[in-house]
C-alpha cells in the first residue's frame, strides 16, 4: 500500500470523502473572499462606474451593474464581508453560549436544569424573523445589534440540542467513575462530556450557520439587516428586486452567492472527515 | 427423510474475507471444514472475534456487511448455499435453516404480539393456514415448557420474562420445520437459574423433533450439557474438534485446555490474618438502606436495598452474589456514595461517611474506588490510555510532568500492559485490555478497597480467569480488600473469603465461600449454587431442582 501524502486525511488517520471537501473548499474561498474583499474588488463598492443599469455581463463588468450602476462583482465580493462575518459571529455565540450552558444543566440537573430549560423554551417559542424584526424596530440597525440578535435567536436551539446530547454522555460510567473521585463541574464538561459530543456539536454548528445565513439574508431582504450603501448578499437581492423581469444579472449572482454558501457548508457538515478505526494498515 | 449417514452440512475450506475502512483486506475465516449429521448438534466454541458466529451464519449463506465468502463451499441438504442467488437462499431460511439470535430482547418487535411474530415464517413462506401455524406455535409453546402456552402469544414481549423470550425466539425458528437451527449464545444474556430451564426446553425440543443444531458460545459448561460434539475455534480456524466427553477428559490443545482450566477455577486461599494487630474493618455497613425516585417522608418511592449489615476485614474479599435485580450493583453505588443511602451508615476504616459522595473527604474518596462492569462504557472513548491514568495522578497526588509519565507507565506495568499502550484510545483495545486499564485508573488512587462490580462477566472465560489471577496478584503485592459483586459463583469462589447472598435488596445469608455449597442454609442460596452449570455432560440431566421453588424465585 503506498505511503499516503503528508497533506491528505488518511495520513492522520481520517477519511474524508469528494462532497465533504468540495464543500469545504467553496466555503473556505468564501471565508478568503471575505477576509481581502477590498483588495480584490475591481472598482470601489460604492461607487457608480457606469450610465446603464442593471447592465449585462461584459468584458467591463463581469457580472453586470446594480440598479444603480454599480459593479456588481465588487458589490458581491464585499458583501461576503457582513454576510459570512455577521452569520460566523453569531453562530459562534449562539453555539458556544448554548452548548455550555446546555452542558452545565446536563451535569447539574435540578432545579437550575428545569428554569433554563424553561426559560429558554421560551424565547425558542417566538418566531425568529419576527424577534429579529421587532428588536431591529425598537433599536435600529447595526452590526452589534444584528450579530446578538442574530445569536438570541439560535442559542436556545443550540442549548436544547448540545444538552440532549450531555444527558446521554452524563450517564455513562466513565461519568460515574469521574464523580466517584470527586470531580468538579467545570471539569467534568470540560474533559469527560464535551470531547464526546464534539462531532454532533461541529455539525449542529454548520446547520446554524446555514440557517443565520438565511435569516440575515431574509432580515436584509425586508430592509432591516445591513444598512446601505453597505450591503449583504440579502441586501443585494432586495436592492436589485427589480432586476428579475429584466433577467439582468444583478439579483440572480446574489442569490447564487446565498446559495453556494448555504449549500457547500451543508456538503461540508454532512460529510465530515471520519476516522479510520483500522490503523493497522 | 434423508440418509442419516449422509451428513446434513457440508463445510469444505470455507474462507471469509472483509475489507476494513482503509481498505484493508483481512481474513476473517481462513479454511474451516467440518460436517453436521443429521440430528446431531455441533457447538462453535471460542472467544470473541474467533470467527464462531461468522461461521455460524454462513450456514445460511449470510455474511455480516462488509463480510463476503471468498472460497470454499457450505452445503445444505445437498446444495450449495454459497452458489445460491440471494433470493433462492431467502427461500431456505426459515424452512430449511433458522436462527435464534443472542439478545432475544431486541430480536423482537416490542409493537406486535408474539403470536404474529412466530408464525410470521409460515405465511412468508405460506407454509400452513394462519391457524393452523398458530396451533403448531402453541404446541411449540408446550414443549418449551412455557406457562400457558394457550395464551401467551396474545402478549407484547415486554409482558414476558427475558428466559421466556428466549424460548418463544425458538419457538419462532422451529415453526418453519427447519432441518437445521442456529443457536448464537442464545443464554449468555440469562441469569444462571433462568439460563437452566432455557437450556433443558431447547435440548427437549430438539432431541424430539430430530434436528440438527448449531450451538455458538464461549461457555465450555453449557456446551458440555447440550452438544454431541464441540468444536473449538481461535482466530478464525478450527483448533480442535471431537466429542463433547473427549474434549472434556482428554483435550489436546492448549486453548481447550485453558478454556476448561477457566471454567474451574482454583478456590481462594484465604490469606492469614492471625498475627496482625486488631484494627477496625475497612468497610462496615449498618442497617443501609437506599433507593431511586422522590423522596416522601424521608424514603424513596422505589427502595431497593434493605437493612444490609455487613462487615469487610482489611486484606481479605467479599463476594456479593445474586441474579439480576437483585440490588447488588446498587450496593455499590450506596456504599460508594454515588446513590446516597437514606438510611444507614457506611463506615471506612472505623469512621463514618457521608452518604453523598460530594461532602466526603478527598482522601476518604482514594482509599476506595470503584471499577465499574463494561470498559466500553467506563473508559472516556475520547481520552488516550496515557491521560486516563494520568488524571487521577494529578488529582490525588499532585503529580506532574516526568513523574507522573513515570507513574503511569509503572501503572500499566502493574496489570500487564506494555508502556506503548498510553497513546491508545480505549476502542483499540481489546475486552480485556480495556478491563485492565479500568483496573489501573483504580490503582493510580492507591486504595485500599476496591468494588468490583461484576468486573469480568462481560469477559470469555479465558481472559476473565487472567484477570482473576491479576486481582489476586495485585492484592498480595498492594495490600488491598476487595468487595467483588457478581452473578456468577465460580468466579466469587476463586477470590473471595466470605459471601454475602442477595435476594430483593436483602441479605439473605452471609457464608464462608469455601464451604458455600457445603453449608447454604436459605433455599434461595442452595438454588443459586445449584444452578451454575457443571463440566460434566450428564450435569443438567441429573439435576434435581425444585420446581415450585424454582418458580417462586424466578418471580414467574
Amino acid at each position: 500500500m503506498p505511503k499516503p501524502m503528508f497533506l491528505s486525511p488518511a495520513r492522520h488517520g481520517f477519511r474524508f470523502n469528494w462532497a465533504g471537501r468540495i464543500g469545504l473548499a467553496i466555503v473556505l474561498l468564501w471565508g478568503a473572499v471575505a477576509l481581502v474583499g477590498p483588495l480584490i474588488t475591481p472598482y470601489p463598492v460604492g461607487e457608480i462606474v457606469d450610465w446603464d443599469y442593471f447592465g449585462p455581463m461584459s468584458q467591463k463588468f463581469l457580472l453586470g451593474t446594480d440598479y444603480l450602476g454599480r459593479d456588481m462583482l465588487s458589490r458581491i465580493l464585499m458583501g461576503a464581508r457582513y454576510t459570512v462575518g455577521i452569520s460566523l459571529a453569531a453562530v459562534t455565540i449562539a453555539c458556544s453560549v448554548g452548548v455550555v450552558l446546555g452542558m452545565i444543566a446536563a451535569v447539574v440537573g435540578g432545579i437550575f436544569d428545569m428554569g433554563l430549560s424553561r426559560l429558554l423554551d421560551a424565547i425558542n417559542g417566538i418566531p425568529g424573523l419576527l424577534f429579529g424584526l421587532v428588536v431591529v424596530a425598537a433599536v435600529g440597525s447595526s452590526l452589534t445589534v444584528l450579530i446578538l440578535t442574530l445569536a438570541t435567536i439560535y442559542m436556545p436551539g443550540a442549548y436544547r440540542f448540545a444538552r440532549s446530547l450531555a444527558v446521554n454522555v452524563n450517564t455513562m460510567d466513565f461519568v460515574t467513575v469521574a464523580r466517584a473521585r470527586g470531580e468538579r463541574t467545570p471539569y467534568l464538561i470540560a474533559r469527560e462530556i464535551f470531547p464526546n459530543i464534539l462531532g454532533p456539536v461541529l455539525a449542529d454548528l454548520g446547520v446554524r450557520f446555514v440557517f443565520i445565513v438565511l435569516v440575515l439574508s431574509g432580515l436584509s431582504f425586508l430592509g432591516l439587516g445591513v444598512q446601505p450603501p453597505n450591503a449583504d448578499w440579502g441586501a443585494l437581492v432586495r436592492e436589485n428586486i427589480g432586476a428579475l423581469s429584466f433577467g439582468a444579472p444583478a439579483v440572480v449572482f446574489p442569490s447564487l452567492a446565498i446559495a453556494s454558501l448555504t449549500i457547500s457548508m451543508n456538503l461540508f457538515i454532512d460529510n465530515l472527515p471520519t476516522r479510520i478505526r483500522d490503523r493497522s494498515a | 427423510m434423508p440418509d442419516a449417514s449422509q451428513p446434513l452440512v457440508t463445510v469444505r475450506d470455507l474462507h471469509i474475507g472483509a475489507v476494513t475502512d482503509s481498505g484493508r483486506q483481512v481474513e476473517i475465516i481462513k479454511g474451516v471444514s467440518f460436517d453436521i449429521r443429521p440430528g446431531e448438534f455441533v457447538a462453535l466454541i471460542g472467544e470473541s472475534g474467533s470467527g464462531k458466529t461468522t461461521i455460524a451464519l454462513s450456514l445460511m449463506g449470510y455474511c455480516r456487511p462488509g463480510c463476503s465468502i471468498a472460497g470454499g463451499t457450505v452445503t445444505l441438504d445437498g446444495r450449495d448455499v454459497t452458489a445460491m442467488s440471494e433470493a433462492d437462499r431467502a427461500e431456505l431460511r426459515g424452512t430449511e435453516v433458522s436462527y435464534v439470535p443472542q439478545s432475544a430482547a431486541a430480536a423482537f418487535n416490542p409493537s406486535k404480539r408474539i403470536m404474529d411474530q412466530v408464525v410470521e415464517i409460515t405465511g412468508i413462506h405460506r407454509l400452513m393456514p394462519r391457524a393452523e401455524a398458530e396451533a403448531k406455535a402453541v404446541s411449540l409453546f408446550r414443549a418449551l415448557a412455557l406457562p400457558q402456552p394457550e395464551t401467551i402469544g396474545r402478549r407484547y414481549p415486554h409482558q414476558v420474562s427475558g428466559g421466556q423470550l428466549q424460548r418463544l425466539a425458538a419457538a419462532m425458528a422451529l415453526i418453519g420445520g427447519p432441518k437445521l437451527v442456529i443457536f448464537d449464545e442464545p443464554t449468555t444474556a440469562l441469569d444462571v437459574t433462568t439460563q437452566i430451564e432455557v437450556l433443558r426446553a431447547f435440548k427437549a425440543v430438539v432431541q424430539k423433533g430430530g434436528v440438527s443444531g448449531v450451538y455458538v458460545s464461549h461457555d465450555l459448561a453449557v456446551v458440555a450439557q447440550i452438544a454431541d460434539r464441540i468444536i473449538v475455534l481461535k482466530g478464525g480456524e478450527i483448533q480442535e474438534e471431537n466429542t463433547t466427553p473427549k474434549i472434556l477428559t482428554e483435550a489436546r490443545h492448549p486453548y481447550t485446555r485453558a478454556l476448561l482450566a477457566a471454567v474451574d477455577p482454583v478456590p481462594h486461599q484465604p490469606r492469614s490474618i492471625a498475627g496482625l494487630q486488631p484494627r477496625p474493618p475497612i468497610l462496615e455497613a449498618i442497617d443501609l438502606h437506599a433507593g431511586y425516585g422522590t423522596f416522601q417522608n424521608g424514603e424513596p418511592a422505589v427502595k431497593v436495598l434493605k437493612n444490609i449489615n455487613f462487615r469487610l476485614e482489611r486484606g481479605r474479599n467479599l463476594g456479593v452474589i445474586g441474579e439480576s435485580g437483585s440490588g447488588k450493583s446498587t450496593l455499590a453505588r450506596a456504599v460508594s456514595g454515588i446513590l446516597p443511602p437514606y438510611r444507614g451508615a457506611v463506615l471506612l476504616d472505623g469512621h463514618e461517611l457521608d452518604g453523598d459522595l460530594k461532602e466526603r473527604r478527598k482522601e476518604d474518596l482514594r482509599r476506595m474506588q470503584i471499577v465499574f462492569q463494561l470498559a466500553d462504557t467506563a473508559l472516556n472513548p475520547a481520552q488516550t490510555v496515557g491521560s486516563i491514568l494520568a488524571r487521577p495522578l494529578k488529582f490525588y497526588h499532585g503529580l506532574r510532568g516526568a513523574a507522573r509519565d513515570a507513574r503511569v507507565d509503572a501503572l500499566l506495568d502493574m496489570v500487564h500492559l506494555p508502556a506503548a499502550l498510553k497513546y491508545r484510545l480505549p476502542r483499540e483495545l481489546s475486552g480485556g485490555q480495556k478491563q485492565r486499564v479500568n483496573l489501573a485508573r483504580a490503582l493510580a488512587a492507591e486504595p485500599e478497597l476496591i468494588l468490583c462490580d461484576e468486573i469480568t462477566s462481560a469477559l470469555d472465560t479465558v481472559v476473565a480467569a487472567a484477570i482473576l489471577k491479576l486481582l489476586e496478584e495485585l492484592q498480595s503485592e498492594l495490600n488491598l480488600s476487595y468487595m467483588f459483586i457478581s452473578h456468577d459463583l465460580s468466579t466469587v469462589e476463586a477470590i473471595c473469603d466470605d459471601v454475602l447472598v442477595m435476594y430483593k435488596g436483602e441479605v439473605v445469608e452471609e457464608l464462608p465461600a469455601a464451604r458455600m455449597s457445603a453449608e447454604a442454609a436459605h433455599p434461595y442460596s442452595k438454588l443459586l449454587i445449584s444452578s451454575v452449570p457443571q463440566i460434566d455432560p450428564g450435569w443438567l440431566d441429573s439435576l434435581d431442582q425444585d420446581p415450585e421453588l424454582l418458580a417462586a424465585f424466578s418471580r414467574r
